[in-house]
């Protein structure tokens, strides 16, 4: 095992944290809609979707070959740098999950990379035109699309139903959702723990540990699928209350309209080979949800302010990456070390704060805000 | 950088349709339903139409979900 350095082990550790990060971030896009409604009951549902992504990170055999797609020039790529690109983007999970906002776990990745790669390597490591390939036109197209189709499917569903009993028409179309969400959970699962045993198999290629071509061993699959199904389990409930209550009021046939149409457009994609971020496709299937049914109420503040930070989330996140990759780079494990304590730090922080304002299971569906600071005494319950 | 608009055009197209068509079935399938909850909770005589519409149309559903998890799951390809 002297292959496995002081930074590869950080890297891997650090490599987990981040797939915590993107499961408890990612919940909400498959479950936000099922817990408002109803259909299931919040702790069901994290459960159900925690298991999912387990299964679905063991299911999973294709194992991302590169860490990038392509966006950045993977042979100039130093487990350094994959350390200082994640740091950026398990912060800016973080961060926008205090503030309830679902944004892309996979821009998080990429923009930390990014910013780890230009400081590190220079500019010529990053290829822009995959990012505008790869991240920007499939950013603006694939919500766009979830949402039309979402709206028309809503607009249909409730022009078939409208004279039908409504009891049958919310109980059956909640049954709907515990299915449709299942499948949005399984298809994250094979997608996104795949990036992390990618991280983690070409650190360890990169280190001299595995062979060239090597697969990912066993341990790597498993602790990757555990921890993001840890993360899901654990739920961002934050980030669950914005998308089932603060985009729109949801009711069972929009829940089952929006979540086909985000499985419809996740695996369509897959497919075809477009890479796309869970998080937009399934803001953009709620968005489209809440219009195609008549006067339903669409936030367009809590939008907005979406959009905006799915905008931020690449920039920001490689703006940390690129300033721990320059301490990281001059530094060198000592600087690895200060970088490491610094983000466990202001971790730390991040999570303290939330506590003053705690969004649990319990209280999830109370109201439509995620407020960060502390206004009256709600419900307490664990903060997650 | 060769973007490809045919690909992304098929994405929305398919995606469009599916989502319609599976959504449009499954409101059949619970208007079915409705319908034979409704006649029964009048006491009225249930006639088998609407269930066996509902069946139907759950059916189709579930055979969309299960062509879904084929896709998913790499093994099966």
């Amino acid at each position: 095992m002297d292959h496995i350095t002081f930074l590869v082990a950080v890297v891997i550790v650090t490599a987990l944290a981040f797939d915590f990060t993107n499961g408890f971030h990612d919940t909400a896009n498959a479950m936000a809609t099922s817990i408002a409604t109803g259909a299931l009951r919040p702790k069901t549902a994290v459960l159900i979707s925690g298991v999912l992504n387990v299964v679905g990170a063991f299911l999973s055999t294709e194992v991302a070959k590169t860490i990038s797609g392509g966006i950045v020039d993977d042979a100039l790529v130093s487990p350094g740098m994959i350390f200082a690109g994640l740091v950026g983007a398990i912060l800016w999970n973080l961060l926008t999950w205090l503030v309830g906002l679902p944004s892309s776990s996979s821009h998080a990745l990429f923009g930390g990379l990014i910013g780890a790669v230009w400081v590190g390597a220079g500019s010529h490591g990053v290829h822009f035109d995959k990012v505008v390939e790869k991240v920007l036109i499939p950013a603006v197209a694939s919500p766009i699309v979830a949402g039309v189709a979402a709206l028309l499917a809503t607009f249909l569903a409730y022009k078939l139903t409208a004279r039908a009993r409504s009891q049958s028409v919310t109980k059956g179309f909640r049954v709907g959702q515990i299915a449709s969400a299942s499948l949005v959970s399984l298809a994250h699962g094979t997608n996104d723990a795949q990036k992390t045993m990618g991280v983690i198999t070409l650190t360890l290629i990169s280190a001299g540990a595995l062979g060239h071509d090597a697969g990912p061993p066993f341990w790597v699959i498993a602790s990757a699928g555990l921890a993001i199904g840890l993360g899901t389990y654990l739920g961002g409930w934050r980030i669950i209350r914005t998308m089932g209550k603060g985009l729109t009021e949801i009711q069972s046939p929009q829940g089952f309209a929006a979540e086909t149409a985000s499985t419809t457009v996740i695996l369509t994609s897959a497919h075809l080979g477009f890479a796309l971020s869970t998080t937009q496709v399934a803001s953009g299937s709620i968005l489209g949800a809440g219009l195609g049914r008549r006067l339903a109420e669409v936030r367009w503040g809590v939008a907005g302010r979406m959009v905006v930070a799915w905008m931020v989330t690449l920039p920001a996140a490689a703006l940390v990456g690129g300033v721990s990759a320059s301490v990281v780079k001059h530094g060198g494990n000592v600087g690895t070390a200060v970088v490491a304590l610094v983000g466990a730090a202001v971790a730390a922080g991040i999570v303290l704060v939330s506590r003053r304002n705690p969004v649990s299971a319990h209280n999830v569906n109370d109201t439509h805000e995620v407020a960060v600071r502390g206004t009256e005494p709600t419900k307490v319950g664990t903060a997650a | 950088m060769n973007l490809d608009w045919t690909a992304l055009g098929q994405v929305a197209a398919v995606s469009l349709a599916v989502t319609v068509a599976v959504v449009a079935v499954f409101a059949f399938g619970v208007l079915g339903l409705a319908r034979y909850e409704g006649t029964r909770e009048e006491g009225g005589a249930t006639s088998g139409v609407g269930l066996a519409q509902a069946g139907l149309c759950f059916v189709a559903c579930a055979a969309v979900v299960l062509y879904g998890i084929y896709l998913i799951v790499p093994q099966f390809h």
